[in-house]
């Protein structure tokens, strides 16, 4: 099939950016998105243009590292789906696509589609942690999991850090980023002991990262492709909310 | 050469212990003195990083994706391996032990891979204290499954991401050490060179893959847990920034390179849609717990799976191997998957498929119970294929997966170059010559939270190493050659992508270093190799500059060095004049088809030496004894 792709290049973090029109040729319906910008990069490469740049590297959905905004949808059309497991079959010949890298004020664009997404680490490195030391760990089964936080804890630690929610949300927040690691650590047992501190801590880092607040859009829900559940962010309220009466 | 394993002497049970306690120790105010290099933040990498930290070093950690948290570990699904016992079936750390050394044709250390099996209930301890949310029972202990051609329930797993949620486990002890100032963590950075000064690794080169810059990090000891070299066959399960790079320059500065030709096949995988195929997908094998592996009986069948019946089908591994059935071990399931294409009787376009069969299971089990155990698996197959496999068989066929070859390391997991430790997918030791399902993972994590954080020490304590600077002329040289190096690459203007040239490298490795391998066909490789590595420099263009980020660029340095390592898994292949685990030369094979080992002239790890670009590299050996087992042939028949 044949597309028409408006694509954002630009050239370094302080330069000015603009989409650039490519019509693209030849593309199998079994391509992975992916594989068919690999496909018009072969292309650039071969008039002697610079490839565009994106981010990549599982291409299996689970390292993250994928995320362009196509037609204004971050991930694209699929629920539940990153971009390296969207195929092409989902779209149709002569479709007209605009992609763009994820726009939100703490993740400034180092080039075309590649984003600059290190505050994710900064919020984690604030408290995203249980603290335990090599070798201090208690006999694994002394510490009974009931079935179901086990479940929860995995439903909400499946996220994969790839930003979908901030670039969809209208404000720019993370909480659904930050929600989803506070469920999974806050559910379980051994999380219990840190739970208030690590809260403060996350919500404060959150807060001095450029992110901004949430407003209830619910679209992060919506484009995450982990499918993780707002009702996270309930939860991480409430607990930002106890430690801050304990505070 | 010199190959000393440093084994301790004594009974195989307590020779790390005895070991433990005999090295030397640092005292706190002297570790926080000492600097550490970590390349990797893997499983092997994140875990030693945050133990080390942990022990008050100071840590510089790399990696080349944007976040420690995407290393590659991340894409494991089925699980990981402990002699925990919890299923009360038998298991033991003997069993395992056992087990791993079989499962890897008895091309391992006795020491070394019992070790592994030792420590390995210290990692689910571990790891559940980090809160990693591994399936439950509904009494609340850990639940487990078989995997892999076991015959006990010793694998713990997360659905199927296991490997996220092990490395997000490491991964958040490192954020930890990172926020307490103990790791200096050093993302989109990519390893090009190591410094050995006064024959000690002491330093590392990198290029910021941001800015371009070259820069230069000095320490006392450097860490390798880079992961493996799969994608020198372009197409494999890896992710497509996995790469070599620096495992190869550490071998050119004089590491040792154990077994290149030992890689592994994994039987089950989305075979290949297209030319533009970026990579290959694992189906995890679980999925041969309850699937059913099968063929057409008649060659030339391409009747849709559910138009053949029931007794014009072949369950092959069941036929072939009825004590293992669909749960052979992978060199095994692949070769014989293989043998069922060549014989015609593939599946799927191409005819290189065979049918990986769970319909049964959901008529007799249920969807649902099928939904949980492996929903996310089926979801992905369909997505890639179209195809619903509750409804379909799905096709599957053998991709390269892991690479059982590494860097030499001796007991205490240091290279020929003494301050050089190689952890994880990056060193050779504990798999031999195939690697048993979830065992990856259990060797990283082993090797990075239990083993390197004792034996670093003992290597700093016991080594006295003389300050040394960046401005060291050991450094100033391997920069310019790195710098030169990359300035040749972006300089090159030919016709053809790095892509095509990769493809084509891979394709030769493919067939002719792949599942099966002849004399013939790996001299020819060789050949080809060489013609490949000219005209890499001819035809190849870089676009883009060395100053910014360009993905060209960081392609070209990793297939440069992929060039060199064909070369040398080619040779390492031709000079075992045997067949074991994944390594199967057609020569040497019993009437039926099966390996035919050589223990009396192949008991050994064939160790490479870098001896220049212009003189072949040399084969050195390391015997291997087996004291505790007896050396049997392997037969899941
Ligand atoms: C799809 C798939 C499924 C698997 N499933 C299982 C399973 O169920 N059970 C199991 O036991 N094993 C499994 N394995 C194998 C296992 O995942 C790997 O062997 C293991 O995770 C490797 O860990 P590692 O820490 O050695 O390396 P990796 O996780 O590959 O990490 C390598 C690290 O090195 C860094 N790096 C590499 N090169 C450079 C460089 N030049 N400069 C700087 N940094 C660099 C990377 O950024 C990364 O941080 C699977 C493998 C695949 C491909
Ligand atoms: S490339 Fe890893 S999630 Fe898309």
């Amino acid at each position: 099939m044949r597309l028409e792709l408006h694509i954002w290049r630009q050239a370094g973090p302080k330069a000015r950016g603009r989409f650039v029109t490519y019509p693209l040729d030849g593309v199998s319906e079994h391509m992975s998105f992916l594989e068919m910008l690999d496909h018009l990069n072969q292309q650039l490469i071969a008039r002697g243009e610079e490839p565009v740049a994106f981010e990549h590297d599982c291409r299996e959905g689970i390292c993250g590292s994928c995320g362009v905004v196509i037609n204004g949808q971050a991930h694209g059309p699929l629920p539940g789906t990153t971009c390296c497991q969207l195929h092409m079959r989902h779209f149709a010949d002569g479709d007209v696509l605009f992609i763009e890298p994820w726009r939100a004020r703490a993740f400034p664009v180092l080039k075309d589609l590649v984003v600059d997404r290190s505050a994710f680490d900064r919020i984690i490195q604030a408290g995203g942690y249980i603290s335990t030391r090599t070798g201090s760990a208690p006999e694994a089964n002394a510490i009974p999991v009931a079935k179901s936080a086990a479940e929860l804890a995995m439903d909400a630690a499946a996220c994969i850090g790839c930003g979908a929610c901030v670039a969809a949300c209208p404000n720019g927040a993370a909480m659904l980023f930050v929600a989803a690691k506070i469920t999974h650590l806050g559910v379980l047992p051994q999380g219990q002991p840190e739970r208030l501190r690590r809260a403060r801590a996350m919500v404060a880092q959150m807060e001095r990262e450029l992110f901004g607040g949430c407003s209830n859009a619910r679209e992060c829900e919506a484009v995450c492709p982990k499918n993780i559940s707002i009702a996270t962010i309930a939860r991480l309220n409430r607990d930002f909310l106890k430690a801050s009466l304990s505070a | 050469m010199k190959l000393d394993a440093h084994i301790p002497s004594g009974p195989l049970d307590t020779c790390w212990t005895r070991h433990k306690d005999s090295l030397p120790l640092l005292s706190p105010a002297n570790k926080a003195k000492r600097t550490l290099i970590v390349v990797g933040t893997g499983l092997a990498g994140a875990s030693a990083a945050a133990s080390l930290a942990e022990l008050g070093y100071t840590v510089h950690a790399f990696c080349y994706q944007d976040s420690a948290r995407r290393a590659h570990s991340i894409a494991a699904q089925g699980g990981i391996n402990a002699a925990k016992n919890y299923a009360n079936d038998g298991d033991s750390v003997w069993r395992l032990f056992y087990e791993t050394i079989k499962g890897g044709d008895f091309r391992a250390r006795e020491a070394n891979v019992y070790r592994l099996a030792e420590v390995s209930g210290a990692i689910i301890d571990q790891c559940v204290a980090q809160g990693v949310p591994f399936a439950r029972e509904y009494g609340g202990g850990l639940a487990n499954r078989s995997f892999g051609g076991a015959l006990v329930s010793r694998t713990f797993y997360a659905r199927g991401q296991t490997g996220q949620q092990l490395l997000l486990g490491a991964y958040s002890a490192l954020a930890r050490q990172v926020a307490a100032g103990k790791v200096l963590m050093h993302p989109r950075t990519e390893m090009l060179d190591l410094v050995v000064v006064d024959g000690h690794a002491r330093g590392i080169v990198t290029r910021d893959l941001v800015t371009g810059r070259i820069e230069l990090w000095a320490g006392d000891a450097v860490l390798l847990c880079t992961g493996g070299y799969s994608n020198v066959f372009y197409l494999s399960t890896n992710a497509k920034g996995c790469n070599a790079t620096a495992i190869w320059r550490a071998h050119r500065r004089g590491a040792g390179f154990a077994n290149p030709c030992f890689t592994q096949i994994h039987p089950t995988c989305i075979p290949q849609a297209g030319e533009y195929q970026s990579k290959l997908t694992l189906m995890s094998e679980s999925l041969r717990n309850d699937g059913r592996v099968w063929v057409p009986r008649r060659a030339g069948d391409t009747r849709p799976a559910s138009a053949i019946p029931e007794e014009e089908r072949d369950y092959y591994l069941e036929r072939m191997y009825p004590s293992y059935g669909n749960l052979t071990p992978r060199d095994v399931a692949s070769r014989a998957a293989k043998r069922m294409c060549d014989e015609g009787r593939g599946v799927g376009p191409g005819g290189r498929g065979v049918f990986l069969d769970l319909t049964g299971a959901v008529r007799t089990q249920g969807r649902a119970v099928i939904e949980e155990r492996y929903g996310n698996l089926f979801e992905m197959y369909q997505r890639i294929t179209g195809e619903d496999p509750y409804e379909v068989p799905m096709r599957i066929y053998p991709a390269p997966h892991y690479t059982m070859g590494g860097l030499w390391v001796d007991y205490n997991l240091m290279s020929t170059i003494p301050g050089l430790f190689v952890l994880g997918e990056a060193n050779f030791s504990d798999h031999g010559a195939n690697r048993l399902g979830a065992s990856a993972l259990m060797q990283g994590l082993a090797d990075g939270y239990f083993i390197a954080p004792y034996t670093v020490t003992g290597y700093l304590a016991s080594t006295r190493l003389a300050p040394v600077s960046t401005d060291h002329q050991a450094f100033r040289a391997a920069q310019a050659e790195v710098e030169e190096r990359t300035r040749r690459l972006v300089s090159l203007s030919g016709p053809r992508s790095v892509d095509e040239l990769h493809r084509e490298l891979g394709s030769v490795m493919w067939n002719l270093c792949g599942m099966s391998r002849t004399a013939a066909g790996l001299r020819q490789a060789m050949e080809r190799i060489a013609e490949l590595r000219q005209r890499f420099w001819q035809e190849v263009r870089v676009p883009g500059g060395a100053e910014d980020l360009n993905q060209e660029l960081e392609k070209a340095g990793r297939v440069v060095d992929y060039l060199e390592l064909a070369d040398l898994m080619c040779r390492d292949a031709l000079a075992r004049e045997e067949s074991c685990g994944g390594h199967f030369r057609e020569e040497y094979q019993t009437p039926d088809g099966e390996a035919r080992r050589d223990d009396e002239h192949f008991a050994h790890v064939a160790v490479w030496e870098w001896s220049g670009d212009e003189q072949p590299p040399r084969r050195h050996t390391e015997p291997l004894s087996f004291a505790n087992v007896q050396l049997t042939t392997r037969s899941y028949a």
